[in-house]
């Protein structure tokens, strides 16, 4: 017990025992330390490096979402919609707000992929996709869900956490597989696309053309996409704010030069040719067909078949499935686009530019008599007829209309002495060279003459040294150009590639010079007429491309385009019995027929013909792989072509002749 | 030992005890406790008006009860003898673990790695809080009863051996944090009380080792003392660019604290976005650092410092050694929960999951509190009105 002290102080801390005193007083010293390392802290991270958190807070808390932009439509010539963009209910998956617990995840992918009819595996991977290319935006998982399913969605959404509706944008091809290789389809930007100047300004993730027309023409379709900039919370979940969004701009619409109704008799035409050809018996694999307005280069149709829905690359797709479209080892997939990336021999169709060339180049004379005999005898190679057939000698305009081979085999050995004759004719109309058209890739052709073949016998050499094998197949023979090789070309064999287009150019290039007194010119085929706003303002109308003038001997022209009327008119013409029954005084008809021959497979079938019209003259182009005769299977698809853009009544008329 | 009581006044006493004019609450304990209050509801207020949806007071409300019934406990506790308490020590004791028990029996879990409670119709009842109290009354009987074996190894073993065995099962709940104030409390009385140096070298290092075996050397040979969350948490703010999700916290959690600058942010979103996990709990003092900023977290800070600067107070003028021991319990637990909450949300402390003493939402918290600051004005007006006698008593 201690005494009082004198004077009292405030705390009687006297009473305490001076140890327990001084042991408080080293606690009271520990926390003053803590207190000021605390507040050393907070004047670190509040005073002098406040700046630099309040950016990190605002960078955590607002996210720029794009906004896709509704794609722009794709019409006909008429205006009519062949492509166009709908407004759809997507399932979308908010990747923040999935349930945390993988378990639960996994069983809310299998509830929903029940739903959805999806692999649950697939949704998943979507969702990671999905995740690193526009983070925290949300993820499409399906855009056909169907009523039944979003009813589904909507009434039980607590059992579907993260599973979202929203209104999106979404791609239509109402006419299905109609022109697919032609319009292309929609997908998602690839990090390569990102890089290239033409989808500068394109968020990463947005829809943008992948083929055809919706590539070409992408950046008029694909407008602006907007920026939705969002203040979410921890979650990664929007929160309402302020933020005013800047809306999307909706692409233009692309007036094309197609004409709706053309384009469906033909790709009707031609699925009723290669039926008709396989009930005869052929493989009938593939096929084409172009047509073109002869004046300007329009392409008023083209097709192509085997053909695609490119609605399916409007949903998610797997790998698989995108292969099988894209066709695998030798085999063509659907998404070729034959018409202008075939690679074939013309057969017959050809014999129009070797006549222009041997009359130009004066190796023969009109009224010359040529190709006697069933067979011609170069070197040691026989050149026969189809059938062995004997036409007796005859001059031009009929060997054109009969299609006789031994004339032109006999031109082409005779020409083979005056130089590229034929080759310097083929390249003059439009042939063995890129037409230019409006379409993301084309094939550029081959017109062989001596100097391309000493170049294959070249890389041949060169690659089998490279490569130490006995053939790399680039000729099948090391050997110089023969005289043989021009006799093939003369009638669309051998060596020459080409494509329906190409052929279309030259039948068109044909058809003006021949209206025009020879002046014509190698139009460029194109299917862009103009740009035009979603309100159907006019935006900028497309200007017709200009191409290379020719100029063609006009008496000579004549003289083929007579050869090849005949055989639409005349007996024994190659497709008269096609077009029995047209008007020919009205719409005249200078039609080819081509039988290209392959090795090991059924022969190509070919037909080109020029219908003329003052006021809408018209170029088709049509060849069915593995279809047999020209006549037979590729005339009768042009004579439907040419009946609906005439309005004539729509007959499917085979013809027999059997020429190549 | 003195049987004097210290209700028996001298004549010379200057001032009636119980009279209406003196003001028997200490004034200033009083107000800060007011003070903090206040400082939680408006924090609150703006960190979770979204929280609960069509309801932006939910949080503030319930927060201005609880503390409001903490007040009127606090005020009816100050007017009991706390050295009553010592006799039912027993009794006390016994209602620690029975609370602590009935949680982990009869518990449940509100939400992911959350601790369990019991759900009342206001709150839902934390055992581990109160037990606080009550551990620091049961544990200051206790060394009051052995004032005289202080030095005794059996003393020092019985007093921790009487936090150990709440403190194992407060952490088997899951509540990490009130285990490890179970400890400081017990830490904090033994040093008080007086234990010897040596003595108190011998714990801290054995405290040492075991915080080295379980969280390095258990984990290494495969034993998991603590959950593997808890385990992330103790070690996330060593590696603050590691991915966890503690280490997410602790991220958010300073740039919140570092976007209020001087004064605070205009619009504070980090906490009003949720940005930082459990903002209105253990996380509040970075709502308080967003909202008002250095400013604002000093002042809270401050409050703390004249919270501790009572009880400190309290426990020099503390009339025996009971009632220094309880303001020394109570001095542990707020210092240990304001400086190791305040630490982790600044980033400089680990993850413990305890609560900012009346800050942080919560009725068990709160009262828990209120309660000890209820015992503080107990030993307070006791040793005012024993002053005269300028007399330690032991009992």
């Amino acid at each position: 017990m201690s005494a009082l002290r004198p004077s009292e102080p405030r705390v009687p801390s006297g009473a305490t025992p001076p140890q327990m005193a001084f042991r408080v007083s080293i606690v009271a010293m520990i926390a003053l330390a803590m207190f000021g390392v605390v507040l050393f802290r907070l004047w670190f991270l509040q005073v002098l490096t406040g700046e630099q958190y309040v950016q990190q807070a605002n960078a955590n808390r607002i996210r720029s979402i794009p906004i896709p932009a509704p794609r722009g439509e794709i019409l006909d010539r008429d205006g009519q919609p062949i492509v166009t963009s709908e407004e759809t209910n997507a399932v979308q998956i908010v990747p923040s707000a999935l349930p945390a617990r993988p378990r639960a995840r996994a069983s809310l992918y299998v509830r929903l992929g029940h739903l959805l009819h999806m692999e649950p595996r697939h949704i998943k991977e979507l969702v990671a996709r999905g995740r690193v290319d526009v983070p925290y935006a949300p993820v499409t998982i399906k855009t056909d869900a169907g009523r039944g399913a979003l009813t589904v969605l909507a009434e039980r959404q607590n059992e579907y956490p993260g599973v979202e509706q929203r209104p999106v944008s979404i791609r239509s091809y109402p006419y299905g597989s109609m022109a697919a290789q032609v319009i292309g389809h929609v997908g998602q930007v690839s990090p390569g696309e990102l890089k290239m100047k033409g989808f500068s300004g394109v968020p990463q993730g947005s829809i943008v053309g992948q083929e055809g027309l919706e590539y070409y023409y992408d950046s008029y379709l694909r407008g602006k996409s907007g920026v939705e900039r969002v203040q979410v919370n921890a979650e990664g979940y929007p929160v309402a704010s302020a933020l005013h969004p800047i809306q999307p701009t909706a692409g233009y619409n692309v007036l094309t030069t197609l004409d709706l109704g053309l384009e469906q008799e033909g790709e009707r035409a031609l699925k009723e040719g290669i039926a008709n050809a396989r009930a005869a018996g052929k493989p009938a694999t593939a096929g084409a067909f172009v047509a073109l307005d002869p004046r300007n280069g329009q392409v008023l149709a083209m097709g192509s078949s085997p053909s695609y829905n490119p609605n399916r690359f409007v949903g998610p797709m797997t790998e698989r499935e995108y292969h099988a479209l894209e066709g695998s080892g030798g085999a063509i997939g659907p998404l070729t686009n034959l018409a202008t990336e075939g690679a074939y021999p013309t057969g017959s169709t050809f014999k129009p530019i070797t006549a222009m060339a041997a009359l130009e180049a004066g190796v023969i004379t009109p009224d010359e008599d040529l190709g006697g005999g069933s067979c011609i005898t170069a070197g040691a190679e026989q050149f026969c007829n189809s059938g062995h057939t004997d036409y007796g000698a005859l001059p031009l305009v009929q060997a054109l209309t009969v299609s006789s081979d031994t004339y032109f085999f006999e031109v082409g050995e005779r020409a083979n002495s005056y130089g590229n004759v034929v080759q310097n004719m083929a390249h003059k109309l439009g042939v063995g060279e890129p037409t230019g058209i409006d379409l993301p890739s084309e094939f550029a052709g081959v017109v062989p003459d001596a100097r391309w073949r000493a170049r294959q016998d070249q890389l041949e050499l060169a690659c089998r040294r490279r490569r130490h094998v006995p053939s790399c197949g680039i000729v099948s023979e090391v050997r110089p150009w023969s005289v043989g090789d021009n006799m093939h070309l003369a009638v669309g064999q051998g060596d020459l590639l080409t494509d329906p287009l190409q052929m279309a150019v030259a039948y068109s290039t044909l058809a003006n010079s021949y209206e025009k007194d020879g002046d014509g010119e190698v139009v460029v085929p194109h299917l862009g007429l103009a740009i035009e706003e979603p309100n159907g303002g006019l935006v900028q109308a497309l200007p017709t491309p200009h191409g290379r003038k020719v100029h063609l001997n006009p008496a000579d022209l004549s003289l083929v385009m007579e050869g090849i009327h005949g055989a639409t008119t005349q007996p024994g013409g190659t497709s008269t019995d096609v077009w029995t029954g047209w008007n020919q005084s009205a719409f005249p008809v200078y039609g080819k027929t081509g039988t290209a021959q392959h090795e090991n497979k059924e022969d190509q079938s070919w037909y080109m013909c020029y219908v003329g019209s003052r006021s809408r003259p018209i170029v088709i182009a049509v060849t069915v792989e593995q279809g047999g005769f020209g006549a037979e299977t590729a005339a009768p698809i042009a004579r439907l072509i040419a009946s609906e853009w005439f309005k004539q009544p729509l007959k499917f008329v085979v013809g027999s002749s059997k020429t190549l | 030992m003195s049987t004097l009581s210290p209700i028996a006044l001298p004549e010379s006493a200057p001032a009636p005890r119980t009279g209406p004019r003196r003001l028997p609450l200490d004034p200033v304990l009083t107000a800060t406790v007011i003070a903090l209050g206040i400082c939680s509801v408006l924090t609150l207020r703006s960190a979770t008006s979204n929280l609960v949806p069509g309801d932006p007071g939910y949080y503030t409300n319930r927060q201005a009860l609880y503390l409001g019934a903490g007040l009127v406990l606090m005020l009816i506790i100050s007017r009991i003898d706390y050295a009553h308490l010592r006799r039912l020590r027993n009794a006390i004791y016994a209602l620690l673990m029975a609370s602590i028990l009935a949680v982990l029996a009869v518990g449940h879990y509100s939400s992911l790695g959350a601790q369990r409670s019991i759900q009342l119709p206001f709150f839902s009842f934390q055992g581990s809080e109160i037990g606080k109290d009550l551990l620091i009354v049961a544990l200051a009987a206790s060394i009051v009863d052995n004032a005289r074996s202080l030095g005794a190894r059996e003393t020092t073993a019985r007093v921790l051996l009487a936090a150990l065995v709440p403190a194992v099962f407060v952490v088997a709940q899951p509540d990490l944090g009130s285990g490890m104030v179970y400890m400081f409390i017990a830490a904090m009385l033994l040093f008080v009380a007086g234990t010897p140096w040596r003595r108190l070298a011998a714990i801290t290092a054995l405290v040492i080792a075991c915080i080295a075996i379980v969280l390095a050397g258990a984990p290494a040979a495969g034993v998991h003392v603590l959950k593997p969350y808890q385990e992330q948490r103790l070690t996330a703010f060593l590696d603050p660019s590691s991915h966890s999700e503690s280490s997410y916290q602790l991220r958010e959690s300073e740039i919140a604290v570092g976007s209020g600058g001087r004064t605070g942010r205009a619009n504070p979103t980090q906490i009003k976005l949720n940005f930082v996990p459990e903002d209105n709990t253990d996380f509040i003092f970075a709502a308080v650092g967003e909202n008002w900023g250095f400013a604002g977290a000093a002042l809270v800070l401050l409050l703390y410092a004249l919270l501790l600067w009572r009880t400190m107070r309290i426990l020099l003028m503390s009339k025996d050694l009971f009632g220094s021991l309880i303001a020394a319990g109570v001095a542990a637990m707020l210092m240990f929960q304001v400086f190791v909450n305040v630490g982790m949300v600044v980033g400089i402390m680990p993850i413990t999951g305890v609560t900012l003493p009346l800050m942080s939402y919560g009725g068990s918290s709160v009262i828990a509190v209120m309660v000890a600051v209820g015992l503080l004005q107990s030993i307070y007006v006791r040793s005012r009105a024993a002053y005269p006698l300028g007399d330690r008593v032991l009992r």
